[in-house]
């Protein structure tokens, strides 16, 4: 079987650099891969489940991969968050895909 | 003092189900939530979503499941201590337990659920140095008495629907209303957004956007608060009052001191058993506890409830005799006087 991962970094809240092989194939998003591997405690990330309702999984995005598009919904949520920066996106609507080999992102303070 | 056999504290799906399982075991049940309202995250979060993976119900939104649950429980007259948080457990030399909220209220029961999900909703504050400084004075989270504002100097910050309806609503009490917001776009109701729309044409609302509050001033209460823009220098603006609305987040809150054990942000239960705590008399049930394997879902809070049920029910009546009974077989006997049966079968002789 081929190999559906892609290898990802993610520099956890203490400033922890994780690299980490994310699957291309199981429709996880960027939140639940750092979920996956309890890169941050269980009740600080993910909160409202995905729904973009939360912010609990903001990261800055470091590295110029290409991402999907930010919708209304990521936009607004992240319009009423706090340590909100550019680079800041919602992991929660960062559908991983194999185009996304080598991202980098660091994950938001919890707040 | 308000008095019941299981205390549940949080009244979201796990809890109001807990209600119903109990009324069959003939337990009576009071419920907590610091939410106005129950349903849990279901009402709070996203009472118009849809959720597909309730046991019968391809489809239903969440907040029609709320009301689903309530519809089942009815019967049962459960009570509600509701916008109240619960703040302290006593244990009492006869084993039961006494939990006082954050406003007073207590309550007494032998046994005591936590179906707290993630915690109590608390308002998210903006990350200003000296906010807490003037908390009640000047500085409100929620608003609890609109009359406070009358002829005051309101600032109102926030982009969802809290913070347009309250704004609309102060509009007509306080002597001046600012709305500050970091974008342009707000998200809230089309017809909130152009009531908000009319009455900043008509000089009602000020509204200021794409914006940020940077700081709070004041000697002993809030005279001003600094207003920046994107690009720009900074300005004051002199206000009584300043209520950032940026929606709520669960947090453990209270009873992460209550000398249960906690790990990953939720309570360890025994689920070989009955899901209850370290502390016998005290069950964790539904998205607040944790085990080996567990899942957040809906779904399994139901189970764990029902289970939790029967072990409090030996807790209660000690040595009394109990099995399981089918609703279909023995009908549901309401405390309200009550009850439903399945239909007898008609016998009748055919000519």
């Amino acid at each position: 079987m081929d190999n559906l991962d892609i290898n990802i970094t993610i520099i956890d809240r203490d400033g922890v650099k994780h690299q980490i092989e994310a699957p291309t194939d199981m429709a996880m998003n960027l939140m639940e891969v750092v979920r996956s591997y309890e890169l941050a405690p269980e009740g600080t990330i993910g909160i409202c489940g995905g729904m973009a309702m939360c912010a609990s999984c903001q990261c800055y995005v470091l590295s110029d991969t290409e991402l999907p598009e930010m919708q209304d919904d990521e936009e607004a949520m992240l319009s009423e968050a706090f340590y909100v920066k550019d680079n800041s996106r919602l992991g929660c609507q960062i559908q991983i895909t194999p185009e996304m080999e080598g991202l980098e992102v660091e994950l938001a303070p919890e707040s | 003092m308000i008095t019941t056999d299981i205390l549940i504290i949080g009244a979201g799906p796990t809890g109001l189900f807990t209600v119903f399982e109990a009324g069959l075991l003939k337990l009576n049940c009071h419920l907590i939530d610091a939410l106005p309202q129950p349903g849990g995250q279901c009402s709070e979060l996203y009472p118009k979503k849809p959720i597909y993976d309730i046991p019968a119900y391809p489809e239903i939104l969440a907040g029609d499941l709320t009301e689903k649950l309530l519809e089942q429980c009815k019967q049962f007259e459960p009570g509600f201590t509701l916008g109240e948080r619960a703040e302290t457990i006593e244990k009492q030399e006869d084993g039961s337990f006494i939990v006082t909220t954050n406003k007073g209220t207590k309550h007494k029961a032998p046994v005591i659920a936590i179906a707290g999900g993630l915690g109590s909703f608390e308002p998210r504050k903006p990350l200003l140095d000296n906010i807490t400084d003037y908390e009640d004075c000047g500085v409100e989270y929620m608003i609890k008495e609109p009359e406070l504002y009358r002829d005051k100097k309101v600032v109102i910050a926030g982009g969802g629907d809290s913070a347009l309806d309250w704004s609309i609503f102060l509009s007509d009490i306080a002597s001046s209303v600012t709305l500050i917001h970091r974008r342009n776009e707000f998200r809230g109701h089309l017809d909130s957004v152009e009531k908000v729309q009319e009455l900043k044409n008509s000089g009602k609302i000020n509204l200021i956007t794409p914006a940020e509050i940077t700081a709070i001033n004041g000697n002993g209460k809030v005279e001003n608060v600094e207003v920046t823009k994107k690009g720009e220098a900074p300005i004051l603006v002199d206000t009584d009052h300043f209520i950032p609305l940026f929606g709520l987040s669960p947090k453990l809150g209270p009873i992460a001191n209550w000398g249960l054990e906690i790990e990953k942000n939720a309570i360890k239960v025994n689920n070989a058993l009955d899901y209850q705590t370290n502390i016998p008399g005290i069950y964790a049930i539904g998205d607040v506890n944790t085990y080996p394997g567990k899942l957040k879902l809906i779904l399994c809070g139901f189970h764990e409830a029902t289970l939790m049920c029967q072990s409090a029910y030996q807790i209660i009546n000690p040595g009394k005799r109990y099995v399981l009974k089918y609703t279909t077989v023995a009908g549901v006997d309401g405390f309200d006087g009550t009850r439903k049966e399945a239909p007898k079968a008609v016998v009748k002789a055919i000519q």
